[in-house]
């Protein structure tokens, strides 16, 4: 195992197939330590399934996967509890590990759902449901945490605060982050390097190389525009070292 | 104190239903209710081979049950039938089977109600051992791969990719349902060995809200059941099988009443 480079896991040129459909193919990227990678692409443009040759959920792939850490989080996209298990937001924290009662606490506290710590899981909103899965993620202090689409459902200030939180967390636990959105927009801020997917590797860079990419320009139309006003705005003034505001 | 049949059929009961409570959980959970018949269907034929073999029937219902979910892995791997077509094939296939074979073995007298429904007085101070020590073991795997079977009942993708090895929890698992239905054949009979696996589960579920919670409900339904149930069957005559399913039962319609009652409340 090397890590010399703080590599937490690298695909190299990976893809799989399903009844003869490839759902992605010939995929390389690699998340590192204290590191953000995005992937973006449209729907069905094998996000889901990157993330999950990633995790090793997929096991007949194509190309390689190297992982150098057992200790993953991961929010799944979609995840439906059956009503037939009794399960409470605690005891679904404690899932895949056990883990101390004041570190749950924190981790409920810190996405704002602490309140809800001894309700069914069966009665929770989808906003709220999504807020659980990341504290769940986040409570056993991966080093690898992969959240595909982790703010689905939850309102729009929620969204930003918990993009915010996950910036925080890569900070703070000095974990690798693999995310998936559809939206550049609202994780443009976050993100140290961004894959765009359609099927295969559209185009990678950073967030701003992407951006300016014709390939991305020509998936995502209008929106790409957007974000370029949105972040190539003029800067007018330039902040000096004493928290001086000097004007162009 | 084992001299007595009464009392053997009492500790044997208990054991089985120690074992039940939790296996009875997942059963449940996992919606492998059928899967549990297709087992205890085809332990009639590993009872036939016990006796033509002259082997101790749980160790040869045990290999027979276990080959029978061998078979239906490989059956759901190889065919495009679904699982339920798969399993009721198995299950009545296997069954029949073991009735032509006890057909032929003229020579041997078999009780076939005992089978069928279980007979309290068919336990042996031998079973008594097998049943407790059996059910200890399957106890002890169950709590070992508890974990990651929990979670993979949850959520599959979440187990595997947080490193719990799902599959392999799920084949012990399979091994775990042919040693509970081998252990507690003699005394529950083939064909009401599942509702012993998930009428005391299903009456924990409707009064509990965490696993943990309904996994100890599920227990204590399942031990009350085999008390009862032990009881009416030498007070009425009774095949002890349908009287420990009966007691399960009343249970069951007890637990409904609870949540008639809780909702008025709420309202």
């Amino acid at each position: 195992m090397s890590r010399e480079n703080n590599i937490l896991v690298k695909l190299n040129n990976a893809g799989f197939k399903q009844n003869g459909k490839w759902l992605v193919e010939g995929v390389t990227l690699a998340v590192e330590k204290g590191k953000i990678v995005t992937l973006i692409g449209p729907n069905g443009s094998g996000k889901s399934t990157t993330a999950k040759i990633a995790l090793g959920i997929y096991k007949n792939i194509e190309g390689s996967v190297e992982k150098y850490t057992n200790k993953v989080g991961y929010v799944p996209q979609k995840i439906s509890i059956d009503w037939t298990l009794p399960i409470r937001v605690r005891d679904f924290m404690l899932l895949t590990e056990n883990i101390k009662e004041e570190k749950i606490d924190e981790a409920l506290s810190l996405t704002g759902v602490i309140h809800l710590k001894n309700k069914s899981l069966g009665n929770l909103s989808g906003g709220e449901f999504q807020r659980v899965l990341i504290a769940r993620a986040i409570c056993k202090k991966p080093e690898l945490l992969v959240l595909d689409e982790p703010v689905q459902g939850v309102d729009y200030t929620g969204e930003i605060a918990l993009y915010e939180l996950i910036k925080k967390i890569s900070d703070s636990l000095h974990c690798g982050i693999l995310l998936i959105s559809h939206d550049l927009h609202t994780v443009m801020t976050a993100t140290d390097h961004v894959v765009c997917l359609n099927g295969h590797v559209c185009c990678s860079g950073s967030p701003m190389d992407v951006a300016r990419n014709n390939e991305y320009k020509t998936l995502f139309g209008e929106q790409a525009s957007q974000i370029l006003s949105v972040y190539e705005h003029k800067h007018d003034h330039v902040h000096l070292d004493e928290g001086e505001i000097k004007k162009n | 104190m084992f001299d007595d049949f009464f009392i053997r059929a009492l500790v044997a009961g208990l054991g089985i239903a120690l074992v039940t409570g939790p296996l009875g959980c997942f059963v449940v959970w996992r919606r492998l209710s059928y899967f549990g018949d297709t087992l205890a269907h085809s332990a009639l034929l590993g009872v036939t081979m016990a006796y033509t073999l002259e082997l101790n029937i749980a160790l040869s219902v045990f290999i027979i049950s276990s080959l029978i979910a061998l078979i239906l892995i490989q059956l759901q791997k190889k065919t495009n039938l679904p699982g339920d077509a798969l399993l009721g094939l198995l299950a009545h296939s296997s069954l029949a089977v073991g009735l032509v074979v006890i057909g032929f073995l003229t020579f041997i007298r078999f009780d076939i109600m005992g089978l069928l429904f279980g007979d309290i007085l068919a336990v042996t101070t031998d079973d008594l051992l097998i049943i407790w020590t059996g059910g200890a073991v399957i106890l002890l795997v169950l709590k070992l791969i508890w974990k990651p079977l929990f979670a993979s009942t949850v959520n599959y993708e979440l187990a595997e990719a947080e490193g719990l090895n799902p599959d392999r929890a799920k084949a012990i698992f399979t091994i775990l349902m042919a040693a509970v239905i081998a252990i507690s054949i003699k005394m529950v009979g083939l064909l009401l060995i599942t509702g012993m696996l998930i009428i005391p589960a299903a009456m924990a579920r409707n009064i509990s809200d965490s696993p943990i919670k309904m996994v100890i409900y599920s227990i204590i339904g399942g031990l009350l059941s085999v008390v009862l149930g032990l009881f009416s069957s030498l007070e009425f005559n009774t095949s002890s099988g349908p009287s420990i399913i009966m007691a399960s039962l009343i249970l069951f319609i007890l637990s409904l009443l609870n949540i008639k009652q809780s909702i008025k409340l709420k309202n």
